[in-house]
């Protein structure tokens, strides 16, 4: 198990597969309402963050191309978060939710 | 030939490097560019229909969703694995990897025809309602970067078989490797706003 964490490729592999149990589970939780919503997002930013740094090595790369990387994933997260916030019926938004 | 094979930098990923072709991030960059277009055109239409939305979403196969993601996260490890092999010069491990990979990029066409053929039996399509038609452009857009994927894999299993990786640069290599990390960063997000986000 030592093994398995110690090296990054492994390790980024079992978080991955960790977050997306994680975002499953929370989908069955029918209890979390919209709180389910924002930790499912925070969940795909994480899973994004980590394929970007470690599957696609640009934690180590010039800052230029690992700044557009990130700045991509934090953009489109915050601009998909706050939509989905003042698309909740609490907020005015939409029909009635389903 | 000695010259290049003495190339040190193929050792491990070296600090403030690019990995692969300039040209394959630009490229990675302008699909990044389109798909945060289409995802942000989907939450918007998705917020003044939402009732549509999550009704239709109850109607997909969230475990075919799940089952899919966990393909690519495996399939991007099993290119990163393939690369790690190439750069300690383990040459018979590069296409062995490749293979898993490949393998793993055939088994996620397959579950999405098997997705898709439930949902046209069951009489759906793009046409059904606005959910639909993101569900299926989007899925089916996605769906063409996995083949083009795979079709980049088997070329570069095809070279590793014959010893293409065994001594020289990698940047072909890291190139392919990019791109398909870049199909499952596209995924990761697909999954969760048309399965999960109710």
């Amino acid at each position: 198990m030592n093994t398995l964490l110690r090296n990054t490729n492994h390790r980024t592999w079992l978080l991955l597969v960790i977050a997306t149990a994680a975002t499953y589970w929370l989908r069955e939780d029918a209890q979390l309402g919209a709180i389910a919503g924002f930790v499912t997002l925070a969940i795909a930013y994480a899973k994004g963050r980590l394929v970007v740094l470690d599957y696609m090595e640009l934690r180590h790369a010039p800052r230029l191309w690992r700044s557009l990387l990130e700045g991509w994933l934090v953009a489109v997260t915050a601009i998909i978060l706050l939509v989905y916030r003042y698309g909740l019926p609490e907020f005015g938004g939409g029909n009635v939710a389903g | 030939m000695n010259a290049i094979t003495a190339v040190p930098d193929q050792a491990a990923p070296i600090a403030q490097r690019l990995p692969g072709d300039r040209d394959v991030w630009i490229f990675i960059c302008a699909e990044l560019l389109m798909f945060g277009a289409f995802f942000i055109a989907y939450i918007v239409n998705r917020a003044s229909e939402l009732a549509v939305f999550n009704d239709s979403q109850r109607t997909l196969d969230r475990t075919c969703g799940v089952i899919n993601t966990l393909i690519l996260i495996s399939s991007s490890w099993a290119v990163v694995q393939a690369l790690a092999a190439a750069r300690s010069r383990r040459p018979q491990l590069i296409s062995t990897y490749l293979g898993v990979a490949i393998a793993l990029g055939v088994a996620f066409m397959l579950v999405k025809v098997f997705e898709y053929t439930a949902k046209f039996e069951a009489g759906l399509s793009m046409l059904t309602n606005t959910f639909y038609m993101f569900y299926f452009c989007l899925t089916m857009i996605h769906l063409m970067h996995v083949v083009a994927g795979t079709v980049i894999l088997t070329v570069m299993w095809n070279k590793a078989r014959a010893g293409g990786y065994d001594s020289g640069p990698l940047q072909g290599l890291e190139t392919g490797a990019s791109y398909w990390h870049m199909v499952d960063l596209l995924w990761i997000f697909l999954f969760a706003l048309l399965y999960l986000l109710r």
